[in-house]
């Protein structure tokens, strides 16, 4: 942890409750210490060079200056929830935990005080149901979008047809780990692979039976479910039992530099999901040298931008911006509430037009958010590691995941959630 | 030969390599408890530690460099050298001893004659402190350690293995990771120096002294803070060892020191004092939770390994509660 760091913890304990008014609050839940200190770090850090950059260059959003306060969860779910308590007097319009644990404590709780949540490919896949779900958004794609993408990506692979394939699913076994299992099975009866569930309990330092047992049964692909130390464990043994790697696909969350660079060489042709683009080489990176680095302000050590997780901390803040804009349009003030933010987010479209104009032209997918879906049309492309020069690339267009599989689980788990919380779903 | 058989044998032998890893973790908590008594909380994080200094030492890190560009402005990050693996293994040691003198005049000598519960107290305020001064020394970042071992399956081993099985079947030959192989002999040649040098040296029968009574050791003229040193110096080599290892499998980062709690039940089944004990424990416990998670875990869902240990600790516990090799408990009335 910095002293920056040290300061603005510092800052949001001193400020308490007490709102502050004139400035748009973006909180950030962030983990800059502990076992995910390094996952946690670059996208607190693109969180928040991305917000000190339109304060710098254009003094805020529609003119008034941003805040993002930044509270340390540790990826401990308690630890968010004080966090999401001791930020949420501050004004926050919207809160990204970063975590499916903390996110799942805080939809009732930010439900109830009106201030949204973005889980950004995490958290509560049902969430997608703006019906039942009014605070809660997770687009540009949810878990089970992620899990569909992948089996479109190896039909595609296998010459059109997974029938008679093997895909074994490697998860961690946790609340995130389990959540593609659904999707996966209901996929297996409609495209006809056999589907194997290997589960690795938390934290994931030792897999040698887990990888044994692929070795033995020889699946044709292995999706992979992990995050922290058990990405590095499952690329390295993965390579160790010299498992083909362009059948090794990970969720977007299994796919940073810090998840192939120990194995070296042996994770050439890994394959993850992406979300977004990454790399520095998009015109925005002038402007955060000029505006943000070259001023001392870069967040963190500024040793992260352009890597994978810096990207999506970047892309986080930049969707959560365009929903302020969309906001302060709608209502035609500036100072938005938090009420206005979620009608700003629900009203969300990206297109390429707007993201080449923000300098960030082919980083993510276009897509545009409603009433009732509030997750898009789940977007997702497949990107590849090159060992050789330690590049992510990407080699599929954004793909759309089969929702004919996946809306009705969404309205049933949505549908459960709604009768067990007393909720009446919207009209919409 | 079948195929099934063949599969149980070498789920036992990744699993008696897996239980040389344990044990090279539980040493440390062995070597500090027989010497003082102190359930050494911070030796997961030790091994953390030596690992961190050990990478920084090599690829020329600048300690603190977050801090002193953070407070001056400066952008220095590296000195622009790298040093030798052998010779940036010395300096760690070098740092480890000077840590254990640090902990002994800083912490321990302050509270000779506690509770041991505080001082297993203060091993924990030790740990946390540690992965902050890490994490300020050399950055949370995930490191890759190269220490010039070989990794990854054995070719020849698969080849002379892969005929074994009856013909027709589908059998493709016996893995077995190199690291791991590694792994094992510097253990073997652990424990062989560790021995050799509490029978044979001077200093050695002096740490036995102590760890046989602490009150005969100081009645003969044993400097019992010089030990403390000497002893924690030790569990910190076995450290930079056992953060080496764990090191070059998973990437020098945090989770590294979470390798303690695999070292538990090794502890628990082997007992506090032994060696030996913590040697024969870590191979109980590899084979035991490799053989449950290859024969039960699929009917019950996997992810097996965890608890699993715990449990075959416990039900050593049950019957033999000083472990497999502690020291008997003998109270008189």
């Amino acid at each position: 942890m910095n002293l920056k760091t040290l300061a603005t913890a510092a800052m949001v304990t001193v400020m308490g409750t007490s709102p502050v008014l004139a400035d748009l609050v973006f909180p950030s839940l962030s983990y800059r210490t502990g076992p995910f200190a390094a996952g946690g770090i670059p996208f607190a850090d693109g969180y928040a060079d991305y917000f000190t950059l339109l304060n710098e260059r254009d003094g805020g959003i529609g003119g008034v200056p941003v805040q993002v306060p930044e509270c340390e969860t540790g990826y401990n779910t308690e630890k968010g929830v004080e966090c999401y308590e001791s930020t949420k007097g501050l004004g926050s319009l919207v809160y990204q935990p970063l975590s499916t644990g903390i996110t799942y404590q805080l939809i009732p709780k930010a439900s109830a005080d009106g201030i949204p949540i973005h889980s950004m490919g995490y958290g509560r896949t049902s969430a997608a149901n703006g019906k039942v779900f009014e605070w809660v958004f997770n687009y540009p794609g949810t878990y089970w979008d992620g899990a569909a993408v992948m089996v479109q990506h190896a039909k595609d692979q296998s010459g059109g047809s997974l029938e008679g394939k093997s895909i074994a699913l490697l998860y961690h076994n946790s609340a995130y780990g389990k959540e593609p299992i659904r999707t996966l099975e209901e996929l297996a009866k409609v495209e006809g692979y056999n589907l194997t569930l290997i589960a690795v309990d938390s934290p994931g330092q030792e897999q040698k039976s887990q990888w044994l047992q692929i070795r033995r049964e020889r699946p044709d692909y292995v999706f992979f479910w992990g995050w922290g130390v058990m990405n590095q464990v499952a690329v390295q043994e993965a390579a160790n039992i010299r498992f083909p790697m362009e059948n090794f696909i990970g969720v977007w969350w299994s796919g940073s530099e810090n998840d192939v660079l120990p194995a070296g060489a042996g994770a050439d042709n890994y394959k993850s999901l992406a979300m977004h683009n990454t790399g520095s080489d998009f015109p925005i990176y002038a402007d955060i040298q000029e505006y943000v680095v070259d001023k001392g302000l870069a967040a963190g050590a500024g040793d992260q931008i352009g890597t994978v997780l810096y990207s999506r901390g970047l892309y986080a803040a930049m969707l959560a911006a365009e929903a302020a804009k969309t906001a302060q349009e709608i209502h035609g003030v500036a100072d938005i509430t938090a009420a206005q933010m979620r009608d700003g987010m629900e009203a969300l479209e990206i297109t390429e037009a707007k993201m080449e104009a923000l300098g960030l032209p082919n980083f993510g997918p276009e897509f545009s958010v409603s009433c009732a879906n509030h997750s898009g049309p789940g977007l997702a492309a497949i990107q590849q590691w090159d060992a050789d020069s330690e590049t992510w690339t990407i080699i599929t267009d954004f793909m759309a995941a089969d929702r004919t599989v996946i809306q009705p689980l969404i309205e049933e788990d949505s549908k459960a959630y709604a009768d067990e919380a007393g909720i009446t779903p919207r009209d919409c | 030969m079948s195929p099934t058989f063949l599969y149980t044998v070498e789920v036992i032998l990744n699993g008696l390599m897996a239980g040389v890893m344990y044990a090279l973790v539980a040493l440390g908590f062995v070597l500090i408890f027989k010497a003082s008594g102190i359930f050494n909380y911070a030796q997961g994080v030790m091994a953390l530690f030596a690992a961190l200094t050990l990478v920084g030492i090599q690829q020329g890190q600048v300690p603190f460099s977050h801090l002193i560009n953070a407070v001056f402005g400066t952008d220095i990050h590296h000195f622009g050298w790298t040093v030798p693996t052998l010779l940036a293994i010395l300096l760690s040691l070098c740092v480890m001893i000077l840590f254990a003198w640090l902990v002994n005049r800083l912490i321990l000598r302050h509270l000779v004659n506690q509770e041991p519960i505080i001082l297993f107290m203060a091993t924990i305020g030790l740990a946390y402190f540690m992965e902050g001064l890490g994490d300020l020394m050399w950055g949370s970042d995930i490191k890759r350690l190269d220490v010039g071992l070989p990794s990854g399956g054995s070719f020849w081993l698969e080849d002379v293995t892969a005929g074994w099985a009856a013909e027709g079947s589908e059998y493709y030959g016996m893995y077995i990771d190199l690291l791991d192989v590694w792994a094992t002999m510097i253990a073997v040649t652990l424990v062989i120096v560790l021995t050799l040098f509490s029978q044979y040296t001077k200093t050695g029968r002096a740490l036995r002294a102590v760890a046989d009574d602490h009150q005969a050791a100081l009645s003969v003229g044993i400097s019992l803070k010089a030990i403390w040193v000497i002893v924690w110096s030790i569990a910190g080599f076995v450290a930079l060892v056992a953060g080496i290892m764990w090191g070059a499998k998973l990437g020098v980062q945090f989770s590294l020191s979470l390798i303690a709690l695999k070292a538990l039940p090794v502890l628990m089944l082997g007992g506090f004092t032994s060696i030996p004990g913590a040697i024969v424990g870590g191979l109980i416990i590899g084979v035991g939770e490799k053989l449950f998670e290859f024969s039960i875990g699929p009917m019950i869902g996997g992810a097996t390994e965890n608890w699993f240990a715990y449990v075959l600790a416990l039900l050593f516990l049950v019957f033999r509660p000083q472990g497999l090799f502690g020291e008997k408990i003998i109270e008189r009335v």
